[in-house]
């Protein structure tokens, strides 16, 4: 979330879209109900189905699953053409004014650049025009024909009301209604925000639609504002915490860019990602880029980090390939992993297309399961009937479960949706001889670097090299290694205004991120963590709830990354003279000599509002991008794709183009395609979701909850019922390409069926809680229908749109 | 109204320990006073901890048997929202009003276990043999597969043959030191659940 749960309550308009709060997050969604009780705001829910969230909005109106891009490209188009923007903000904070390389396209569904044969784009013409100096071209007028502004109203004018009734089925009225209402929070005193969750990261196009989002907070003016932002609701308690420590090959904690084969020296891999100012003036923070990664090489490899070896360098692994969970599997199922080791995870059912997972699980040598429950990943190889056929004898995959205790027996911090982390406290021991993760994973490494002691092996050094500082080597303590990552000075760090001023002494802990070295006198695990522990001690401990100003920011409960800072891009909520666009809801402003006010100021204290050093200060050019030159594998901006199995077979934006049908830049691995279907054999769209009672495939492990929902269902609607003579309460099989699974069926009005491209399109709905292990009643997997194609750029499983059949069973 | 906490007030009104003390919260000692069974919650002690199921990470307290104290063995009888917690106010949303039931789950692992290549079962294990087992097999896969160099003659350190998985779950400091070990390790093939 750029804001935070109790933010939610400072908004005018509130957009439920790609998820479900008020069941998937019930305790955060109060802040919804709080807003529409206080403030009168409105909230707005547009999904396939008509959920709990819905039953509570102003305005519900439905979409088909896959096709947000073009409801919220149509929403751009109706804001530009009816001038509801926030003109001056969209001129000074966004890149509207950049001018863009004049061989930049976009024809007949493809952006300039696009190699079929590799299914990827070459962005060299997506890049901004520069001057001599460097610096990006601006015609402030906003009229030149390659700025951003006028190529983003030429892409977005194709989605006219017509076409966006046309692809998503949502009915033309019901869509201006939706636009009328989001407009209004062009004005500066009103603003909107959105709640996301999977229901938009689960397809092929899932960054591009969270980034159609973005470019319309951004249009409206309301990112960096009290109330506002783009707020992305997360899944587990500390999935925000897992995603900055960064457990994905491409990235070292903090999001820094993993090396790569093409890195081959320290110095080229710092320049590259070491980016150059793009407008005079910028903060351009990314500029403090070999400080992080100098900081974190000093916490990795302690005093063999030095300035003469590169602080390390060459310890670390180059990455030659992606790794992603998809990718993993992939390799699993060439035979190209021996082992395997999953830590808290349930792949077998998370991970899309089951009936490839268990071939690939079959292929190991051996696979370790380190988790508090008895998960199905673990008996992948056992016989549990029709919702697990498998025969051990033929399975030689040697298997660990290792008992791990909960988090209500272990001390740590998680960090919530609002990026606030919060230290837990142990309550009791766990069941039996369970140990915790820290304790699983500092016995397995330190056997692991007493056997490269005693025996050698290949290339020791980093792991015998590897700083392990910890009392207990083989226990290392949740405080130990928090105080690792918040970072601390390994030599005195001087003001660099004032050398003689020493802002920390070695030894002591840093106070924030403003403190790192690049020289090696600092060290910190995860620079955006830097200063969760600082000489104040824990402050993630801290649990004062006291809000002064009413705004709800709670600045001193827990710690928020970065710095303590509660809405990102603060800056953007003042006008360029640093008055806020609203008093009355103010979060920093310009006192005359520094910014300050209800937040920790996310821009330079003392940089005058006449400096024009714009807000979005992670971006060199300083402003946010409605178009993006970088960093989106799929194109700059967002256009609608369907999705990989689509009821349509074509694209309706371009019909005549096959390459254009779903996401050009999406990866496919051989014989991934063939098992795909068509509508012609699986008509029906299916859409997989969650239940109020359930989380994942945990709590079906939990009496209580298994008893609320204790049987795997599927829904459909009314009609389709009627067509496939189907009867509530009955048993219906759902087929897709992949696999099938047999449930009862729920027959509801709540999932109605839309009229799509001239067709009709029936959406199956599939909840995803049940499995063959539990204290419900054993389920199918759901994965077992589910494709296995993820979103070109995060890669993250197609789980909301998908082909299926259903019969009666 | 005195100012007492949460607490306090159950061990007050439990205990039955005072009248007068009654008397200050505004309603009469004699109820109290017949009661023959304490409040089980008076006995606990209270830790705050967060829900771990969905990101709102709802402030919870777990009440437990015991005092924490070395020669006692704490068990988690109760658990409701922290009422102080910004975000959840004391509130908790069907999944986590089942916490309990989770943390004393049927299916919770208890021993470390091997289900041997092959074979239809689970066989109990010790920490040590785990631990021994699966150590050298890292080992004996790493050192069997690590590369140093690429085709180029870079130099890469990586080892791929051995997948990781890391979960959402699990606190900030168990995913910082498992990926600090696997990059150790020269490890590059790791993902996590928060990917999905």
């Amino acid at each position: 979330m750029t804001n935070h749960w109790v933010d939610i309550k400072n908004a005018d308009l509130i957009l439920v879209m790609g998820g479900n709060a008020a069941e998937a997050h019930p305790c955060g969604f109060k802040w919804v109900m709080e807003a529409k009780a206080n403030r009168k705001a409105k909230l707005v829910v547009v999904d396939p189905r008509f959920t709990r969230s819905a039953a509570v909005a102003d305005f519900y109106t439905p979409i088909r699953p896959g096709a947000d891009i073009a409801f919220l490209g149509g929403v751009i188009n109706y804001l530009l053409a009816n001038d509801k923007i926030h003109h001056a903000y969209v001129k000074a904070f966004t890149n509207a004014a950049f001018l863009i390389n004049e061989n930049f396209s976009f024809a007949d569904g493809l952006f300039s650049g696009y190699d079929a044969a590799k299914r990827k784009y070459d962005p060299a013409t997506w890049q901004y025009q520069l001057d001599a100096q460097g610096f990006a071209k601006v015609d402030d007028t906003l009229q030149d024909p390659q700025c951003v502004f006028q190529v983003m109203k030429r892409h977005y004018a194709r989605y006219t009301p017509e076409v966006v009734s046309q692809v998503t089925g949502t009915p033309r009225a019901d869509f201006l209604k939706v636009c009328e209402l989001i407009a209004d929070t062009s004005a500066p005193d009103r603003v909107m925000t959105i709640c996301y969750a999977l229901g938009w990261t689960q397809h092929t196009v899932g960054s591009q639609n969270i980034r159609t989002m973005a470019m319309i907070q951004l249009l409206l003016g309301n990112m960096g504002r009290a109330g506002g932002g783009v707020n992305a609701l997360r899944g587990h308690a500390n999935v925000q915490g897992i995603t900055d420590q960064c457990l994905y090959s491409e990235v070292l904690p903090g999001y820094l860019g993993a090396p790569t084969d093409a890195d081959k020296t320290r110095d080229e891999y710092l320049a590259k990602r070491t980016p150059k100012p793009l407008r005079p003036n910028q903060m351009n923070y990314g500029q403090n880029f070999p400080k992080w990664f100098a900081s974190l090489m000093t916490a990795w490899y302690g005093s063999a980090a030095t300035a003469d070896n590169g602080f390390g360098y060459d310890w670390l692994p180059k990455k030659d390939a992606a790794y992603d969970v998809l990718a993993l599997f992939e390799r699993m199922h060439q035979g190209q992993l021996n082992g395997f080791v999953c830590q808290g995870f349930n792949p077998l059912a998370s991970a899309p297309h089951k009936a490839k997972i268990d071939v690939a699980l079959a292929k190991l040598k051996f696979l370790v399961v380190i988790d508090p429950l008895a998960t199905e990943t673990a008996e992948f190889w056992k016989s549990h009937g029709e919702f697990n056929p498998a025969d051990p004898a033929k399975i030689q995959t040697e298997v660990f479960r290792l008992p791990a205790t909960c988090f209500a027996e272990q001390d740590g911090s998680f960090t919530n949706s609002s990026r606030v982390i919060q230290w837990h406290w142990k309550g009791a021991d766990g069941p039996g001889d369970s140990l915790s993760d820290l304790d699983i994973i500092g016995a397995l490494f330190t056997r692991l670097r007493a056997l490269y002691a005693e025996e050698g092996g290949a290339f020791p050094e980093p792991v015998l090299g590897l700083s392990w500082p910890y009392r207990i080597a083989a226990q290392p303590s949740p405080e130990e290694v928090a105080m690792e990552i918040s970072g601390r000075a390994l030599a005195d760090v001087a003001d660099p205004k004032d050398p003689t001023k020493i802002l920390a002494k070695a030894g002591e802990q840093l106070a924030g991120f403003a403190q790192l070295r690049d020289d090696g006198a600092t060290a910190a695990g995860n620079w955006i963590y830097c200063g969760m522990w600082s000489q104040a001690g824990n402050l993630t401990a801290r649990r004062d709830p006291s809000d002064p100003t009413g705004l709800g920011q709670s600045l001193n409960w827990g710690f928020a990354w970065p710095a303590n800072r509660r809405i990102l891009y603060n800056r953007a909520s003042c006008d360029l003279s640093g008055k806020p666009w609203d008093a009355s809801r103010a979060v920093i402003k310009w006192d005359g000599a520094k910014w300050g006010g209800n937040d920790v100021p996310d821009m330079r204290p003392d940089a005058k509002p006449e400096e024009a050093v714009m807000p979005f200060i992670m971006n060199p050019e300083g402003v946010a991008r409605l178009f993006a030159f970088e960093r989106m594998l799929d194109g700059p901006m967002p256009e609608h794709y369907e999705p990989f199995e689509t009821p349509l077979g074509v694209n309706p934006l371009h019909p005549d183009n096959p390459q254009a049908v779903s996401n050009p830049a999406a990866r496919v691995y051989p014989g991934d395609l063939e098992a795909l279907g068509k509508a012609a054999e699986f008509p029906y769209v299916a859409t997989t979701y969650r239940l109020v009672e359930h989380f994942h495939f945990w709590t079906k492990h939990s009496l209580l909850n298994a008893i609320t929902q204790p049987q795997q269902f599927v829904e459909i609607g009314e009609e389709l019922a009627r067509e496939k003579g189907i009867v509530n309460g009955g048993r219906v099989r759902v087929r897709s390409k992949r696999g099938e699974m047999v449930a009862v069926v729920v027959v509801t009005k709540r999932i109605r069926n839309l009229s799509v491209n001239g067709r009709k399109v029936h959406t199956v709905g599939v909840p995803i809680h049940w499995g063959f292990r539990g204290a419900t009643r054993p389920g199918y997997m759901v994965n077992v229908l589910t494709p296995f194609i993820g979103d070109a750029n995060s890669q993250t499983p197609e789980f909301k749109a998908f082909l299926v059949n259903i019969e009666k069973a | 109204m005195i100012d007492v906490t949460r607490r306090q007030f159950l061990k007050i009104t439990a205990a039955g320990l005072g009248g007068s003390s009654l008397a200050l919260l505004g309603f009469s000692p004699e109820p109290a006073l017949a009661e023959i069974r304490n409040y089980k919650l008076a006995r606990t002690t209270e830790t705050r901890n967060t829900c771990p199921y969905c990101s709102v990470s709802c402030g919870v307290l777990l009440y437990s048997l015991g005092d924490r104290s070395k020669n006692t063995k704490a068990e988690i009888i109760h658990i409701e929202g922290d009422p102080d917690n910004p975000v959840n106010r004391g509130t908790l949303c069907p999944k986590g009003a089942g916490l309990l039931d989770m943390i004393h789950s049927a299916d919770r692992l208890k021993y470390p276990e091997v289900r041997e290549s092959g074979a239809n079962g689970w066989k109990r294990l010790t920490w040590d043999e785990a631990f021994d087992r699966i150590a050298q097999h890292l080992k004996a896969d790493r050192d069997a597969h690590f590369i140093k160099t690429n085709a180029e003659g870079v130099t890469v350190n990586r080892w791929n043959t051995t997948g990781f998985l890391a979960s959402s779950a699990a606190s900030n400091e168990v995913g910082y030191l498992t990926h600090k070990v696997l990059r150790g390790l020269g490890n590059i093939a790791l993902d996590t659940q928060a990917r999905i």
